[in-house]
């Protein structure tokens, strides 16, 4: 099991797409290739729409992508949760730190301005 | 790189391969499966095994994938240690193998055929799912994991709420929403009670106490209900498998295995609001039972150090369940505290209510200890130096050590006689005005030289029955809990008001209000630790059934209908709410020192007095049943603070009475704060003054708290 990433620019914003699973076996490579977005001009938005399920070490994966983010000021947003992924990072409260939004569209129009 | 990242160590490195797999030796501490750079140690104590091995499993597969034997160099006196590289942790179940004697009579019980959990496990799966159907025949149940244990904390603490100053709810992960009223996205788990706190903030309470979470098995219990033909369970949680693990099947992401992620999110939002969190705890005993009970761990393990058993090699069973926990043994003193430290820092636990914890005072052979080393070594251990602690002071086998528990300053009690003594005068028996005062004055008899948060009030608890059926049933109704209502306790010194069960009677039913107002008054206005059962506050009924334990559904679950439904409880509600404001806004209430009926502080009043009928007069004859007092404001906090005057009376007799006030500091006067026979209470800073300055008419089976402050000028 991989996860699969693609990035393009829309505007002033980096839409980075993952697909696949993010669990042990692919979070740490997943993580190395997260970090490089970070820190450049404009918003970050992780679409997770192709994401099915982030196990215990994805969602650190990702809680640490956004802290290294905050570290240097930059914005992450997490756009798409599945219903399956958005239930388990609400109980855990790991939600709780992240902005999120459904639409891509209004992320977009959003970090543009 | 940065100098802040760490070196690659010399150690990080295998010495050997063993059934291909990289291992060299551990270090023996600490106990249980920890990540080290490039691999997992696991170390394991045994004293009497002849060999141990490591059984790993890949998530979820019936036949592990490999067994490794630690090698005898890989053991540092009684504890093998190994590290394994190159595993992935979230994808691993590990447990260990002991080989070693099966000879009862000198206390072995070995046995190689099983798998046993590792004690110090962290995370545990096999009961992902609450009630869900296992496979009964894994050869390893309950699987041992390895959590992560790093979590976001922010700047979380403990809100330090001085003990006397608490007000404790005990409540029931699963029973508290699982209810399909609750209205809760994941019903029945540690989210479920973290999107219930703005209704605990709400009430009032500062402080909720969790029935057991340490994993257990919900479906250890063989009995049916035999009425309905259905699975009974084992719902409270008394019966714990695994004393690190938080219990999987309360977290909504059970299955995904992150409960301690959901449990640890759920303490944080808990101190976020202000509210502490207390654990009841279950050392007396182990889910392994006796002799014909499952070898889970302990038995299998060192069955001689983990129980205390007889010269015969036989288990005592001071708990009632089947074992007892060797609690004073030092290997397992070791155990305990290890435990009570790692819920402390890794999940910032408040404090601990200890089942049964007469037994932690019982030496290896089933003495009683004078100076039990594992109760002293808690009260003055470092990291659980400011952490609440609170035994249930007796034991199955008949030691009650209320009042007189090993304290050491520093635990407290859940108090019997505060319940019997309320319940029973409330109910109308005669010749305890005496003892009920004794009571609400935070019981210095039974806890001279200690301060008044050693005594934890309570009217009623999970154990017996709820707040509603005290004043609705006279016996228990147990019969569906499968054994012909021969369980549950017979003393609940409750009475039906007339009526058996639920009844049509407007009479009956205002009664029956008034009673269970009566008792919260009591309850919150006494001095000491008052702790409510979730659910009293709207009139919560398991339909006369005392002993829950077993029952899954609707007689435990939280009936949220209660709380804003069409058979709202509002008025109960909102006078519980009340109650509870009122006893933060009076600090005369929650004092530490106990009272002792003369002036301290000058102020020309004693720190409490007595009443009756008449001022200044009680009535301690064995025929009263009606008794007041007053609490001077000027002694609020010993003396530290200033407080109103407060004045409680309650009459359990069947007739009213006209009480003569006692007279107050010049310019103040009484205002009504409640009266149990009037719909509600009045709002703080707003109770209204007496129609007549001096007296006040108290109606029977009622009660009344007034405040004496500055007169509102007219």
């Amino acid at each position: 099991m991989t996860v699969k990433l693609t990035s393009r620019t829309e505007g002033a914003a980096c839409v980075v797409a993952l697909e696949g699973e993010i669990n042990s076996t692919t979070s740490g490579g997943l993580q190395a290739q997260l970090l490089p977005f970070i820190g450049q001009e404009g918003k970050v938005l992780i679409d997770l729409s192709g994401v099915s399920y982030i196990s215990s070490a994805g969602l650190r994966t990702l809680l640490i992508v956004h802290r290294r983010a905050q570290q240097v000021r930059a914005r992450v947003t997490l756009v798409s949760l599945s219903e399956e992924v958005r239930f388990v990072m609400s109980a855990t409260g790991f939600l709780d730190f992240f902005e999120v939004t459904d639409d891509l569209d209004d992320a977009l129009e959003r970090a543009g301005r | 790189m940065t100098v802040e990242e760490l070196r690659e160590r010399v150690d990080g490195f295998p010495t050997r391969r063993i059934h291909g797999y990289r291992v060299r030796a551990g270090r023996p501490f600490p106990y249980g499966a920890h990540r080290v750079p490039g691999g997992i140690t696991f170390s394991v104590y045994s004293d009497r095994a002849t060999a141990m091995s490591l059984v790993l499993f890949e998530r979820g597969a019936k036949e592990p994938t490999a067994e490794l034997p630690f090698p005898p160099e890989f053991r540092v006196g009684s504890v093998y240690a190994m590290t394994v590289f190159g595993l992935d942790a979230e994808n691993l179940e590990y447990g260990f193998r002991a080989d070693g004697p099966f000879d009862p009579a000198a206390g072995d019980r070995f046995d190689a055929s099983k798998v046993l959990s590792d004690p110090y496990a962290r995370l545990v799966s096999g009961r992902d799912v609450w009630g869900a159907e296992p496979d009964w025949d894994d050869v390893y149940p309950y699987r041992a994991r390895i959590p992560d244990d790093d979590f976001d904390w922010g700047d979380d603490t403990s809100p330090s709420i001085p003990t006397e100053d608490l007000v404790i709810y005990e409540t029931h992960v699963r029973g508290f929403t699982r209810h399909p009223s609750s209205g809760v996205s994941a019903p029945g788990t540690y989210a479920g009670l973290r999107e219930k706190i703005p209704y605990l903030r709400e009430l009032g309470v500062n402080c909720v106490e969790l029935l057991p979470v340490f994993e257990f098995d919900e479906l250890d219990n063989p009995r049916t209900d035999p009425r309905t033909g259905e699975r009974l369970h084992n719902y409270w949680g008394y019966n714990t498998v695994s004393f690190f693990a938080p219990k999987a099947g309360y977290a909504a992401t059970g299955r995904f295995g992150m409960q301690a992620d959901e449990f640890k999110s759920l303490v944080r939002e808990l101190h976020r609001a202000g509210i502490e969190i207390v654990l009841d705890v279950v050392f007396n005993h182990t889910a392994e039972g006796n002799e014909q009970g499952p070898t889970i761990s302990f038995r299998g393990l060192d069955n001689a150090t983990y129980y205390m058993l007889t010269p015969r090699g036989e288990y005592y069973n001071f708990s009632g369940t089947g074992n007892t926990v060797n609690c004073n043994h030092p290997v397992v003193r070791d155990f305990v505290l290890s435990c009570l430290r790692y819920w402390v820092s890794e999940y910032h636990i408040d404090g601990f209510r200890f089942d049964l914890a007469a037994i932690l005072d019982r030496a290896p052979d089933g003495t009683p200890l004078p100076n039990p080393p594992l109760l002293e070594q808690l009260a003055y251990d470092p990291v659980l130096r400011h952490t609440k602690l609170i035994a249930e002071a007796w034991d199955a086998a008949g030691l009650y050590q209320v009042g007189h528990f090993p304290n050491y300053g520093r635990w407290s009690e859940w108090n019997g006689q505060f319940r019997d003594t309320v319940r029973r005068f409330v109910k109308g028996d005669a010749g305890l005005v005496g003892e009920l005062a004794t009571r609400m004055a935070g019981s210095p008899d039974l806890y001279q030289g200690r301060t008044s948060s050693a005594s934890v009030n309570f009217v009623t608890a999970h154990d017996g029955f709820t707040l509603n059926d005290l004043v609705s049933y006279n016996g228990k109704h147990n019969e569906a809990n499968g054994e012909n209502n021969n369980d549950g306790a017979d003393d609940n010194h409750s009475w039906n008001c007339g009526e058996e069960g639920p009844s049509a009677s407007a009479h009956v039913r205002e009664l029956r209000t008034r009673q269970m107002k009566n008792m919260l008054t009591i309850l919150l206005t006494s001095q000491g630790v008052p702790m409510l059962l979730a659910g009293d506050e709207a009139g919560r009924t398991q339909l006369g059934n005392n002993n829950t334990y077993c029952q899954d559904n609707e007689l435990s679950w939280f009936d949220w209908g209660l709380v804003d439904g069409p058979t709202a409880e509002r008025e109960l509600l909102d006078f519980t709410r009340a109650l509870i404001a009122f006893r933060h806004a009076h600090p005369v209430l929650r004092s530490a020192d106990h009272p002792i009926g003369a002036d301290r502080v000058g102020s020309g009043y004693p720190d409490i007095s007595w009443h009756g009928v008449r001022a200044w007069s009680p009535d301690w004859s064995d025929h009263s049943r009606t008794l007041a007092l007053m609490r001077c404001g000027r002694h609020a906090k010993d003396g530290t603070v200033r407080d109103d005057h407060v004045y409680i009376a309650v009459n359990a007799h069947w007739e009213g009475h006209d009480l003569e006030l006692p007279h107050l500091p010049p310019g103040d006067a009484w205002h009504l704060f409640a009266d149990t026979t009037m719909t509600a209470a009045r709002p703080l800073g707003a109770e209204t003054p007496l129609e007549h300055p001096g007296r006040y008419h108290l109606g029977p089976h009622s009660a009344v708290v007034l405040v004496g402050r500055a007169a509102d000028p007219r």
